[in-house]
C-alpha cells in the first residue's frame, strides 16, 4: 500500500503521515473505549450482587472494577480529545465542507460524554463516603450515556459510509437534515456493532485477567466470580455479534460495493462467487495461498449461489482501496469472531457439565487469550470499514486526498504522538500491575485493606512542615 | 441564528476558561509546591480539589470544539490549518496531563508519584500558555477564511504571547482562589493562608499583565484594542472590579465569596472579548452570520446545549455539591 501512495503523483505529500498518525491514535484510543463503554456496567452488576446479596468478593471487585475504570476513563477522555482536534488538524478539507452535517453527531456526543464524565466521576469516588445505594444509583447513567456516546461517535463514522441528510450548492452545504445525517443508513448496525463490541472486548479483556490469575493457582471465589462475571456477558453477546456483523456485510455489499469487493477478493463481477481466505491481490488477480470455498461468498450476501457480486473491476484503479489490506483484516475479523463464538459455545458447555470453570485448565488458558483476541477482531472490523472505504473519506464524495491538510510537518507530529502515546501505555500497563499487586498483597493479609463503605483518610495540614516518611 | 451559536460558543468558551482554567492552574501550583516533602501537603490537596472534577471540566473543550466545527465548519478548518503547532503541543498537552494526574494518583512509589506529577505539573503550564496563544492568534485576526495562514506568526507574535501567558497566570489565579475555598471548607488554615497569598500573588501579576496587555494589544491588535476599550469597555471594567473585589474579599479572609468573584472577572474578560469580536468570527474578513451552518445545525447545536443545561448542569452541581460535603473520596485511589 504505502508504495502505492506514494507513486501516485497527485497524492499531497502529508497524507501518508497524516493516515497513519489517525490510524495510530484512533487504534489506541478504540482499546480504551471498551472500557469506558462497559467496564462500569459490569461492575455495577458486580456492585448490585454485592448490596443485593450481602457479597463481600462481588463489593469488592466492583470496586476495584471501578478503580481501574478511572484510570482507563481518564486515559481514554485525553486520547479522545487528541481525536477531536486531529480532525481538523489532519482532516481541514472534510471538516470545511461536510462539518455542518457530520459535525452534527459529535455534538450529541459531547452531551453524553458530559453525563458520563460527570456521573464517572460521582459513581468511582464516591465508594467510601455515599450511601451505598444512591452510590449505585449514581453509576446508572454512567452506562447508559456510555451507550449513547458510543452509538452517537458511531453515527458519525456511519455517516461516513452513507453521506446523506444534505443539500449541497456550488460546494457549500446550504440545508441539513439533522435526523437524517444521525439516522444514515449505516447507522443501525455500525452502532450496534461497536456498541456489542466494546462489552465483549471489555468481557474478554477482564474476564481473561481472572482466568489467568486461575491458572496460576487463585482458584477463589473472588476470582471465580471476577471471571464469571465478564466473561459470561461478553459471551451471551456473541452470538448477537455475529449476526449484527452479518447484516452490516450485506449492507455492505448492497451498499459499498467496491469495499465489498476487496473483503472477499472479487476482481470480476459475477455469479458464483467464491469465498477467499487469505491470499493478497496484485494487478488484478489474488496470490499467494489462499483457500476458495466456492460460491459461499455469492450465497452469504443474497442467500443465493447466484447472487451477482461486484467486482473490482467495475471501478477504475484509482477507486480502488488497498485490497489486500482490506481483504485479510475481514478475514482476520471473520475468522476471530468465529473462534470466540466457537469459545462462547464452549464456556457454555463446560458450565452446564460443571457449574465450575476454574478446573478446566485448557478452556482457562484459550479464555485467557480471548481478550486480546477480541481487541484484535475490533481492530480489524475497523480496519475493513475505514480501510475499505478509500480513496474516499465520505464515501462517493469526498476523496481523503482533498480533505487532508496541506499544512507541512505531519511527520513531526507523527513522531511526537508515537512517542508520548507509547510513554502513555507503559506508564498504564505499569500502574494497572502496580495496582494489581497491590491488592493481590491486601487479599493476602499484607498491607491496609480498605472496606467499600467506610471511612476515609484525612488531610494533613500545615503545608511546607517536614515529613518524616514518603507516602507508602 | 448564528449570533445565539455565537453566543453558545462564547459560553462554552468561558466555562471551560474558569472550570477547566482552575484545573491548569491547580497544576501550576503543583509544579511550584517544591521538593517532595515539602509539597506533600499542597499537592495533596489539589489532588483532593480536582480529582473528581477535572473530567468534568475537561468536556467543555470537546464541546467548544465540536461546536465550532459544526456551527462554523469553516472558521475552525481555517483556525486548525492556521494554528496547527500550538494546537498539536496543546492536545499533547493535555494527554500528558489527564495521563499523568491519573496515574499520580494510583502509582504507590515515590519516584512515580514524582514522574507522573511532574508531566501533570509541567503540561499544566505548557497547556494553557499555547491554547492562550491560539486565542490570541484568532482574536488579533491572524486566520484567513479559507485557507491556512502564517503557520508561525500566527501565534508567534505580540498578542499571542500576551494571551499565552495571561492564559497561564490567570489559572494559577483562579486555581489558588477555589483552593483557599477548598482549604478553609476542610478546616485546613495552614493550606487557606499557604493558597492566599499565591492568589493574592498570581492576582497582582495578572493585573500586571492585563495592564502591560493594553499597550501590547494598542501596537499589534490595533482593531482588538479600540473594540475593548469602546463597546466592551463596561465588561473589562467588570472584570478588573471583579478581579480586584475577590483579592480584597480574600485577603479579609472569606474564601467562598472570592471564588463567584474570580470566576466572573475571568467570564467578563471573554464575554469582552466575544464582544470585541462581534459581529466577526475571524478578523474582519468572517462573519458569524457568513461562517455559520444551515439553521437546522445550529437549531441542533443550540438545543443540545439547552438540554446540557438542563441535564449536565445539575449533575455537575450535584458533583460539586458531593464534593463539598465530603462524599468524595479520592484517597481511596
Amino acid at each position: 500500500m504505502l508504495s502505492v501512495i506514494v507513486a501516485a503523483s497527485s497524492t499531497p505529500s502529508q497524507l501518508l503521515p497524516a493516515r497513519e498518525q489517525m490510524a495510530f491514535t484512533l487504534g489506541i484510543h478504540v482499546v480504551l473505549v471498551p472500557f469506558g463503554v462497559a467496564f462500569v456496567a459490569m461492575a455495577l452488576i458486580a456492585n448490585y450482587r454485592g448490596l443485593r446479596h450481602d457479597d463481600a468478593d462481588a463489593l469488592r471487585l466492583a470496586e476495584r472494577w471501578s478503580k481501574v475504570a478511572a484510570v482507563l476513563f481518564a486515559v481514554g477522555a485525553v486520547t479522545g480529545t487528541v481525536l477531536s482536534f486531529e480532525m481538523g488538524l489532519l482532516w481541514p478539507g472534510l471538516m470545511r465542507r461536510y462539518g455542518q452535517a457530520y459535525g452534527i453527531p459529535f455534538v450529541i456526543e459531547a452531551l453524553f460524554f458530559f453525563l458520563e464524565a460527570i456521573f464517572v466521576a460521582i459513581y468511582i469516588y464516591g465508594w467510601k463516603r455515599m450511601r451505598p445505594w444512591p452510590h449505585f444509583v449514581a453509576g446508572i447513567p454512567v452506562v447508559l450515556s456510555g451507550i449513547g456516546g458510543a452509538l452517537a461517535v458511531v453515527a458519525a463514522n456511519a455517516w461516513m459510509n452513507d453521506p446523506g441528510g444534505y443539500t449541497m450548492r456550488n460546494g457549500k452545504i446550504v440545508a441539513v437534515d439533522p435526523v437524517k445525517v444521525i439516522f444514515n443508513g449505516a447507522f443501525w448496525h455500525e452502532g450496534l456493532h461497536m456498541l456489542l463490541a466494546a462489552y465483549i472486548v471489555a468481557g474478554f479483556l477482564v474476564g481473561g485477567v481472572y482466568a489467568a490469575a486461575m491458572l496460576r493457582g487463585q482458584r477463589d471465589r473472588y476470582h471465580r466470580l471476577g471471571f464469571l462475571i465478564p466473561f459470561t456477558i461478553a459471551a451471551v453477546l456473541m452470538p448477537f455479534q455475529i449476526a449484527v456483523g452479518d447484516s452490516a456485510a450485506r449492507w455492505v455489499f448492497n451498499n459499498e460495493p467496491t469495499k465489498f469487493a476487496a473483503m472477499e477478493l472479487v476482481q470480476n463481477t459475477g455469479r458464483h462467487v467464491p469465498e477467499t481466505i487469505g491470499g493478497y491481490y496484485e494487478n488484478g488477480t489474488t496470490h499467494g495461498p489462499s483457500i476458495k470455498l466456492p460460491d459461499v461468498a455469492s450465497f452469504l450476501s443474497g442467500w443465493s449461489v447466484n447472487t451477482k457480486v461486484k467486482g473490482l473491476n467495475a471501478v477504475p484503479p484509482a477507486d480502488r482501496p488497498p485490497v489486500t489490506i482490506v481483504h485479510l483484516a475481514w478475514d482476520v475479523m471473520v475468522g476471530l469472531g468465529s473462534a470466540m463464538l466457537a469459545l462462547a459455545g464452549w464456556f457454555a458447555w463446560v458450565w452446564w457439565r460443571r457449574r465450575d470453570v476454574s478446573s478446566s485448565v485448557w478452556f482457562l488458558r484459550v479464555a485467557s487469550l480471548a481478550g486480546f483476541a477480541s481487541l484484535v477482531t475490533m481492530w480489524a472490523g475497523w480496519t475493513v470499514t475505514e480501510v475499505g472505504r478509500q480513496p474516499y473519506i465520505v464515501y462517493g464524495v469526498l476523496r481523503t486526498t482533498d480533505a487532508v491538510t496541506r499544512a507541512d510537518g505531519v511527520w513531526i507530529s507523527l513522531g511526537v504522538v508515537i512517542v508520548i502515546y507509547a510513554l502513555v501505555a507503559a506508564a498504564t500497563i505499569r500502574v494497572l500491575r502496580s495496582m494489581a499487586r497491590r491488592w493481590r498483597a491486601a487479599d493476602a493479609g499484607i498491607g491496609d485493606h480498605d472496606v467499600p463503605y467506610g471511612p476515609a483518610r484525612v488531610l494533613d495540614d500545615e503545608p511546607g512542615a517536614p515529613e518524616p516518611a514518603a507516602r507508602r | 441564528m448564528s449570533d445565539v451559536a455565537g453566543v453558545v460558543l462564547f459560553l462554552g468558551v468561558t466555562l471551560y476558561a474558569v472550570f477547566g482554567g482552575a484545573d491548569f492552574g491547580a497544576g501550576l501550583w503543583d509544579l511550584t509546591a517544591g521538593g517532595a516533602a515539602r509539597g506533600r501537603r499542597p499537592r495533596a490537596l489539589i489532588d483532593h480539589a480536582i480529582g473528581p472534577v477535572w473530567e468534568a471540566n475537561h468536556v467543555w473543550l470537546i464541546f467548544c470544539l465540536v461546536v465550532l466545527w459544526t456551527a462554523f465548519a469553516g472558521a475552525f478548518a481555517s483556525i486548525m490549518e492556521t494554528l496547527y503547532v500550538p494546537l498539536t503541543i496543546a492536545a499533547l498537552g493535555i494527554v500528558a496531563r489527564g495521563a499523568g494526574f491519573a496515574f499520580g494518583k494510583v502509582s504507590e512509589t515515590l519516584s512515580q508519584q514524582r514522574l507522573f506529577g511532574a508531566a501533570f505539573a509541567f503540561s499544566s503550564l505548557v497547556t494553557p500558555f499555547f491554547l492562550g496563544a491560539v486565542a490570541g492568534g484568532i482574536a488579533s485576526g491572524r486566520v484567513p477564511t479559507n485557507a491556512g495562514g502564517d503557520p508561525i506568526g500566527s501565534w508567534v507574535n505580540p498578542t499571542s504571547m500576551l494571551g499565552g501567558v495571561l492564559a497561564v497566570v490567570v489559572c494559577a489565579y483562579l486555581a489558588a482562589v477555589f483552593l483557599v475555598a477548598e482549604a478553609s471548607r476542610r478546616d485546613l488554615p495552614g493550606l487557606e493562608r499557604y493558597f492566599r497569598i499565591r492568589a493574592v500573588a498570581a492576582g497582582v501579576s495578572a493585573g500586571v499583565v492585563a495592564l502591560v496587555g493594553i499597550w501590547v494589544l494598542d501596537s499589534d491588535a490595533p482593531r482588538l484594542y479600540q473594540r475593548l476599550t469602546g463597546i466592551s469597555l463596561p465588561l473589562v471594567v467588570v472584570s478588573a472590579a471583579c478581579g480586584l473585589g475577590a483579592l480584597v474579599v480574600l485577603a479579609r479572609g472569606a474564601a467562598r465569596i472570592g471564588r463567584p468573584l474570580a470566576a466572573a472577572a475571568v467570564a467578563s474578560v471573554i464575554g469582552g472579548w466575544g464582544v470585541a469580536q462581534y459581529p466577526n468570527l475571524l478578523g474582519t474578513h468572517l462573519t458569524l452570520a457568513a461562517g455559520a451552518a444551515p439553521d437546522a445545525t445550529l437549531e441542533v447545536v443550540v438545543g443540545v446545549f439547552l438540554v446540557a443545561l438542563v441535564t449536565c448542569v445539575p449533575s455537575l452541581v450535584y458533583l460539586y455539591a458531593l464534593g463539598e460535603r465530603g462524599q468524595l473520596d479520592p484517597s481511596g485511589l
